[in-house]
């Protein structure tokens, strides 16, 4: 499904992506992890298409096409959602209307009509169910004064009325007490499928526990160093990162 | 012949029409010296430096337009908050359309100036209200000296006026350029609530310069909510002279939409005269092209315990231009005050311009003051965090724009004007939001 060659990007000039390749099959979970700096969250936006980050040198391809080029808007059309780590605050839009305004451009996007609002409606209440979100929260203005839990909670619903192909939860976990945490994991774990693609971004092992990877990857200085299974994540997080410096020297 | 001396020998012909011995007389005359010493205002002066009338004084303006282009309302409907029922002040090339309008004298009155000035039972309101909120500088005093017709409006005591007022002014363009100068005179009295929507409308390409005085006494406990939307031509400018006097616990808005025009120039003032006064002054401004609005705003404390907002955002593209001038002042009498001014900008494209100049002069020593400016783009994070959802460019943008006009919008009292003014804004901005508000 996703097929990164050997992506080198830089912010300002200075190289944080050297040459990372990675490959996600369809139904499959990815877990990169790695020491702040590394360049995950880098990474994350890359996929998702962030200008700000300037791509020098390697190719993204998801189902076979090269949205390398693309805006973030054309790779969303294309399936890809990003979790954001710091979803921004934005006054004076209802998490209701933004919801519908991204549901009604990807449909526009695909050539469809808006969908109709008793249909919007129908969705909206059975995703906030899955994510325990009450009603009153959808018509707050999106991300303002909302707790970190509660903008991640928020970052998983719209992923779940969006349902992507291919979504890359960054440090999702960040900010959750254990109760909440669950409630997100099991809203993740109801959305997978074999047709989607899941890459978790984290720090820490906890939230792997809910959202078990395939795939674990170690991302350092701006490379994926070490590949492994889940127990890799519990290796991680016994003995920390130092030890693969040490085999990598 | 420049536009001064045209207005000069105007009023001379005009003066054979009116009666000569009168008070209302001496203070024309007055205000016509001023006028002809003062001249027009040049950027030289500091309350104009950004905001130049060069080139609006070239053009040979007909003062009193012919009035002979009538006008159907299913071609100015449009204008109108027409899914409401409302008091209509209509007037076209500065003359009352008894035709569009629905004026009333039931227990209020919602008539005209030009009865006001000219019948008996009005004089000693007149001569208690009329021109003494204004200021007494020459684009004002060009407007006393001239003054012919507007709206008149009185609300007595503990009377609640049932429904909104609007007080229109159509330029037909029958003429290539006229210069239209309505005056507006309305008392609210003690307890008395009022809602008034004002608008100032070309019909047409020719060029239409309008220099609008309104006075708003406000008094005991009154209630006056106020609201101007200007979204006018390209070749239509307004100078707004808008003058609010406020008696003890009244509490007093005036929210300015400006999205459109040549030149607009509001001159916003306020003065509390009373305790426990509120006065509330927002505006949006979404301008684009080579349009200008500007914003002075004055609000004068002069008694304790008073409170005064302004909240004004700006969003300009292309080459446009914005001034916010806010000043409070704060006379040393003026204790426990909470004064708060915010001004945001938004400038779209690197050739728009925005100049902004708060001011505060405090002499009390225990108030509360506060002022926030800001100027930048749109943010960069916020615009790839909706992109990322699969909004285009172009939408996003329009969703974060609306979202920042969006604070001042809650404060619209009458939600059929809220719905108006948000798809003026949507199409201002030229998407279909895809959504209700």
């Amino acid at each position: 499904m996703l097929d990164i060659k050997n992506v080198h990007a830089s912010v300002d000039d200075k190289d944080i992506l050297n040459g990372v390749s990675l490959q996600v099959n369809a139904g499959e979970v990815h877990a990169i992890m790695g020491p702040n700096g590394a360049g995950k969250s880098t990474l994350a936006s890359i996929i998702a298409g962030k200008e700000e980050f300037e791509m020098t040198q390697g190719s993204i391809t998801l189902n076979n096409e090269d949205i390398t080029e693309m805006d973030p808007e054309e790779r969303a059309h294309k399936g890809v959602f990003l979790s954001f780590q710091y979803p921004v605050e934005i006054p004076g839009v209802s998490v209701t209307n933004f919801i519908k305004t991204a549901i009604n451009g990807n449909r526009k996007a695909k050539g469809l009509e808006d969908m109709p609002a008793s249909e919007m409606l129908k969705m909206i209440k059975e995703k906030a169910d899955l994510l325990e979100i009450d009603r009153k929260f959808l018509s707050r203005s999106l991300n303002e004064g909302f707790s970190g839990g509660e903008k991640k909670r928020n970052e998983i619903f719209q992923m779940a009325m969006l349902e992507p192909k291919l979504a890359i939860l960054d440090e999702t976990d960040s900010g959750l007490d254990i109760d909440a945490l669950k409630v997100v994991a099991n809203g993740v774990n109801k959305l997978k499928s074999k047709d989607n693609a899941v890459i978790v971004i984290t720090h820490y092992q906890r939230l792997l526990d809910y959202i078990v990877p395939d795939f674990v990857h170690v991302l350092m200085d701006g490379k994926i160093v070490k590949s492994g299974t889940k127990e890799l994540a519990y290796e991680l997080e016994a003995k920390g990162y130092d030890w693969i410096k040490e085999e990598l020297v | 012949m420049s536009l001064k001396e045209k207005l000069q020998s105007t009023y001379i012909a005009f003066e054979d029409h009116l009666e000569v011995d009168s008070p209302l007389h001496e203070l024309r005359t007055a205000a016509m010296k001023t006028f002809e010493e003062e001249g027009f205002p040049t950027k030289k002066e500091e309350a104009w430096k950004y905001t130049s009338l060069n080139s609006l004084l070239k053009k040979d303006y007909s003062i009193f337009p012919k009035s002979d282009t009538a006008i159907e309302f299913k071609d100015v409907k449009k204008y109108f908050l027409h899914d409401i029922d409302t008091y209509k002040l209509v007037f076209v090339d500065g003359v009352y359309s008894s035709f569009l309008s629905a004026s009333t004298h039931d227990k209020i009155d919602v008539c005209l100036m030009s009865s006001a000035l000219n019948k008996d039972k009005y004089k000693p309101v007149i001569e208690t209200y009329f021109n003494k909120a204004a200021k007494k500088d020459s684009l004002t005093s060009l407007n006393t000296a001239f003054t012919k017709e507007g709206a008149y409006i009185r609300i007595p005591k503990h009377i609640e006026a049932q429904k909104p007022i609007e007080i229109i002014n159509f330029a037909t363009g029958n003429e290539a350029a006229v210069l239209l100068q309505p005056r507006n005179l309305i008392i609210v009295e003690e307890n008395a609530h009022v809602q008034i929507i004002e608008r100032h409308q070309s019909l047409s390409d020719n060029a239409v310069l309008t220099n609008s005085v309104t006075e708003i006494f406000a008094e005991k406990r009154a209630y006056v909510d106020y609201y101007k939307i200007q979204n006018d031509n390209e070749n239509a400018s307004l100078i707004d002279h808008t003058f609010v006097s406020q008696e003890r616990d009244s509490i007093c808005s005036v929210h300015t939409f400006s999205f459109g025009g040549k030149i607009t120039r509001n001159n916003l003032n306020f003065v509390q005269q009373g305790e426990g006064c509120d006065s509330i002054l927002n505006g949006v401004t979404i301008i684009e092209g080579k349009q200008h609005v500007d914003h002075n705003t004055l609000v004068h404390h002069i008694a304790e315990n008073c409170e005064s907002h302004q909240d004004y955002k700006g969003i300009f593209d292309g080459s446009s231009t914005g001034v916010f001038n806010g000043k409070v002042y704060v006379e040393k009498e003026a204790q426990k005050l909470d004064a708060f001014q915010q001004n945001n900008n938004i400038l779209i494209s690197d050739k728009a311009t925005i100049n902004a100049k708060p001011q505060l002069e405090i002499f009390a020593d225990d108030v509360k003051c506060s002022h926030g400016c800001t100027i930048g783009q749109l943010d960069e994070d916020a615009m790839f965090y909706l992109q990322s959802r699969g909004i285009a460019k172009k939408e996003a943008r329009a969703l974060l724009m609306y979202a920042f006009a969006n604070t001042v919008l809650e404060s619209v009292k009458i939600p059929e004007l809220k719905a108006r003014i948000n798809k003026l804004i949507a199409d201002k901005i030229g998407v279909n939001l895809g959504f209700e508000v």
